[in-house]
């Protein structure tokens, strides 16, 4: 098979995927879009969603990321995630207690910290893990 | 001439400082492992921001916002400067402070306007002798666990981009220690802001055909920016950390090394010193048998 398309998913903790595939459906903040092999060169901001990895029609990895971008070159397709977890490794009651936790330290914040908002964003992006999950 | 008693407490003391630093030596080991992967694990993440930003800021040209182009004058520099919050590292932390106070003093000789913010207890401490006038902030990265400093670095990115917008600086530059290899660490000026692709960032050959943004290509560009810049700090972090403890590796190496020569030297003392007393002893005993 040549007609492979290249594609790594990087967080800035590590690298957690990079190797040839035949499609990735990526969530951009303008919607969904699926990347093939030669496609134009393209490149979109990401919302918290799934990024599906597919072989065939069958799906082979699903990767949730929070934010980022994702870059077509003819080189093939770079996703730059703030955080990515592969979702087969994601637990359910995990998510749930963290965003129990998270959720009790937004309550014990003033209105406005700039803390406060990170952790919104934090408790936001736990909960469209969550429904990720229970999809 | 220190007694027996003298010498034997000097070697037992040598012994529980040698004690210690091996101890140190091997605990800054294991950490440094850690470290380094952890760096080696962001780099790629930093590489494709570099080169994103590189294919952006080519087709962006003049027309683009100001964390890329700056404010258009350079009055006023941000200086942050990157230690480590302990010392026992050799020379690691003087070192990065030393360029710093190199790069302050050349600023304000250009008449410059200098702010200052410190990350690291270690750098604060030593600015502060010279420059405590010019501070503007410090970070403290003691409670940072397990060398996960993601949330510190987005602290300081958003910090750092807040007080671009409100007209603080013009130009931002990170000192921080880069992490060549164990036993090299080299203090480098980083200019933060305006951020600036670095020239090896790799280009996409894109042989003619035209990239298209999703939405626009300032939107993308305004919200990579910030992330770039956080990106940069935190990858400075990284490496800042794996250098301090090969630093420190390499300082408690030594420092166990020279407390075993000395413990050497002291019982060579200590032996001569023993065998003189029994000799004197001898004679005492001889020539008190001899007089009867």
């Amino acid at each position: 098979m040549a007609d492979k398309l290249h594609f790594s998913l990087v967080s800035p903790a590590k690298e957690l995927f990079s190797g040839d595939v035949d499609h990735v459906i990526a969530p951009g903040t303008d919607g969904e879009f699926g990347v093939l092999v030669n496609h134009a060169p393209f490149m979109t901001t990401l919302r918290n969603g799934v990024v599906r990895v597919l072989e065939g029609d069958h799906v082979k990895m699903r990767i949730f990321v929070r934010g980022g971008f994702a870059d077509v070159t003819p080189a093939g397709l770079t996703i730059l995630a703030e955080e990515a977890r592969v979702l087969e490794d994601v637990k359910l009651d995990e998510v749930q207690a963290e965003m129990e936790a998270t959720l009790l330290k937004i309550q014990s914040l003033d209105k406005d910290s700039s803390e406060r908002a990170t952790l919104q964003a934090h408790f936001d992006y736990l909960e469209s893990l969550k429904a990720a999950l229970v999809h | 001439m220190p007694s027996l008693k003298d010498l034997k407490n000097r070697i037992s003391s040598v012994k529980s400082t040698q004690k210690i630093t091996k101890a140190m030596q091997m605990v800054a080991a294991a950490k440094l492992k850690r470290a380094q992967d952890s760096a080696t694990a962001a780099r790629p993440y930093a590489q494709r921001m570099a080169s994103v930003l590189a294919n952006l800021s080519a087709s962006a040209g003049a027309g683009g916002p100001k964390l890329l182009t700056g404010t258009g004058s350079d009055q006023t520099h941000l200086v942050i400067v990157m230690t480590a919050e302990r010392g026992l590292a050799g020379g690691f932390n003087s070192y990065t402070v030393k360029l710093a106070k190199q790069t302050i003093s050349d600023l304000l000789a250009e008449g410059k306007t200098v702010k200052l913010v410190t990350i690291g207890k270690k750098g604060r401490e030593q600015l502060a002798r010279d420059y405590s006038n010019l501070f503007l902030a410090h970070v403290d990265l003691s409670g940072v666990k397990g060398g996960d400093y993601t949330e510190s670095a987005l602290a300081v990115g958003l910090g750092l981009t807040r007080r671009f917008d409100a007209g603080e600086f013009d130009v931002a530059t990170l000192i921080y220690s880069q992490f060549k290899n164990v036993l090299s660490q080299v203090p480098v000026a980083q200019q933060l802001i305006p951020a600036a692709a670095p020239a090896d960032a790799e280009t996409v050959e894109l042989s003619g055909s035209i990239y298209r943004y999703e939405p626009s290509e300032s939107d993308i560009l305004a919200t990579l920016l910030p992330r770039y810049i956080n990106t940069q700090i935190l990858s400075a972090m990284l490496e800042s950390a794996a250098g301090f403890y090969a630093s420190q590796m390499t300082a408690m190496d030594n420092a166990t090394r020279n407390a075993g020569d000395m413990i050497d030297r002291l019982s060579l003392q200590y032996n001569r010193a023993r065998q003189a007393q029994i000799t004197k002893e001898l004679i005492e005993i001889i020539s008190g048998a001899e007089a009867l």
